[in-house]
């Protein structure tokens, strides 16, 4: 059990997909610009995650290693068509604002990064762990960026304003804001870490 | 820096240290910050001090937090910055806006690079960047000179290109809206020539800079080719100060003669396109902030060979 919670816990601090292995960058850049955004987008992920994991670490015996990744594509793909449809039926708005990115979890580095290299290696409850940690990982950094990102860049956090007269800086919004908040972060983080 | 020893052979020291370029930099720069404050009245001094106050202030607090000697704040770098920030702002900008750029001058755009000498980008332009973006409002609400009858705002010659009729003598001298620094082009010459005379920046970067982009301005600025008005291009937006005292930084300049002309042309490219075709009427801090993030290619291309040295 201890074995498992260090699975679980590793990817939320030591691990971190986004601080530490600067995984799954792109939909990180991209989303993080409203709290909202970045929380649908990390649970859309972890669901794809833990389903991947699952099915990879269950069938890791009968897949030929040569042709592995063109494997891992169709289960992952699978999961993340399901999270899309129900996306489009549950929560339409939501659905409408991350556009691309849902489809786009298919090729998620974090995704694919847990099933190459730790589902297809690892047996299933240890895998299932995993996937946990790692998508929470995912989920608090995005939301922590996103965070950052709006009540900076639109003065406005999950959609409510903060301070009354308060000039949004509109470059955190924009691309820019992004990499200069995921650098900082990292670099805070890394400072932490040394310590 | 006193425990190191330097190596045997016998050596020729210039005298020149980082305080006294810097400080001579700062002494260049006086003449276009007078005409600023004189053509747009005390506001911008208002503005050149606090700019000052907030980049010396950040470089004192962030040298102590990364537990470097206080004292290098003492170099003038922060000052320099401080005022190469101030030149690019308009006149009227607000008192906050002013605290914000400096501290992203220099913690975003030098610090947490690692200091004086180890910044990618220009800081002063890092930190007008990044307030040009944020609050596009404040940094376009310019401001005529104080003697013009609508002395309220007004459009820069480049955002408002024709409208009213400058004269060339109106743009060279400065009778018109624009950043405090840039407008008065007589003020900066005179301090161009006094650096380019102590040997502080050479000739290679402002000429090719500024060549490259009258060249395209003449070729395609006009109605047809080959009409463009190129001397309005010169002399009207941040031309002269980018040129001559931001392209030129120390740190964020190529090292040889070559790269230094490679880097000017490609600043003064840039800056064309965006003037001519760019959605912003003025692109040099664009353009030398784009290039200074390719000098570390352009020195690798433009080593000099070793003499004697065969591949």
């Amino acid at each position: 059990m201890k074995k498992l919670l260090r699975e679980f816990s590793k990817g939320i601090f030591i691990e971190n997909p986004t601080f530490r292995l600067a995984l799954g960058l792109c939909p990180t850049l991209a989303v993080s610009t409203s709290v909202i955004n970045g929380f649908g987008m990390g649970v859309a992920a972890t669901f794809v995650l833990l389903g991947s994991n699952i099915i990879v670490s269950a069938i890791r015996n009968f897949i030929p290693t040569k042709i592995r990744i063109p494997c891992f594509i169709v289960i992952i793909a699978t999961f993340v068509t399901i999270v899309e449809l129900m996306m489009k039926a549950y929560f339409p708005a939501l659905s409408k604002s991350l556009g691309i990115f849902v489809p786009l979890i298919v090729v998620n580095c974090i995704v694919l990064g847990r099933a190459e290299a730790f589902a297809s290696k690892h047996g299933i409850s240890r895998s299932i762990f995993d996937a946990i940690g790692m998508g929470v990982g995912f989920t608090l950094a995005l939301v922590l960026i996103s965070a950052i990102r709006e009540s900076l860049g639109n003065g406005t956090l999950l959609g409510l304003v903060i301070v009354r007269g308060f000039d949004p800086a509109i470059l955190f919004i924009l691309a820019p804001g992004a990499l200069l908040v995921i650098g900082l972060l990292i670099g805070i983080v890394n400072y932490l870490t040394e310590k | 820096m006193n425990n190191l020893t330097v190596s045997p052979a016998p050596h020729i020291t210039s005298g020149q240290t980082t305080q006294k370029i810097m400080f001579k930099v700062v002494l260049a720069l006086l003449p276009a910050g007078l005409a600023g404050i004189y053509i747009f009245g005390l506001s911008s001094l208002r503005v050149i001090l606090i700019s000052i106050v907030s980049c010396v202030m950040s470089e004192a607090i962030f040298l102590k937090l990364r537990k470097r000697d206080p004292k290098a704040v003492l170099d003038g770098s922060a000052l320099l910055t401080g005022l190469l920030l101030a030149y690019n702002l308009p006149p009227e900008i607000p008192f906050w806006l002013l605290v914000v750029g400096g501290c992203v001058s220099i913690v975003i755009g030098k610090q947490l690079f690692g200091g004086l000498g180890h910044n990618i980008f220009n800081p002063a332009l890092v930190g007008r960047v990044f307030l040009h973006i944020s609050w596009p409002l404040y940094m376009t609400t310019w401001k005529n000179p104080r003697w013009a009858v609508d002395a309220v705002s007004t459009a820069t010659p480049l955002a408002n290109e024709g409208a009213r009729g400058f004269t060339y003598m109106d743009l060279f001298l400065g009778n018109h809206g624009g950043c405090i620094g840039e407008v008065c082009i007589a003020a900066l010459l005179i301090g161009a020539a006094f650096l380019i005379f102590t040997k502080i920046i050479s000739w290679h970067i402002p000429v090719s800079f500024m060549g490259t982009a009258m060249f395209l301005a003449w070729i395609f600025g006009g109605d047809g080719f080959f009409n463009g008005d190129f001397i309005f291009h010169l002399l009207a937006g941040g031309l002269v100060l980018g040129a001559f005292f931001m392209a030129t930084d120390y740190v964020t300049r190529p090292l040889t003669k070559m790269g230094k002309i490679i880097f000017g042309i490609g600043c003064g490219v840039l800056t064309a396109v965006i003037r001519l075709n760019g959605s912003y009427p003025e692109g040099v801090s664009y353009a030398i902030l784009f290039m200074n993030a390719m000098v570390p290619l352009i020195d690798r291309y433009t080593k000099t060979r070793k003499y004697g040295f065969v591949k």
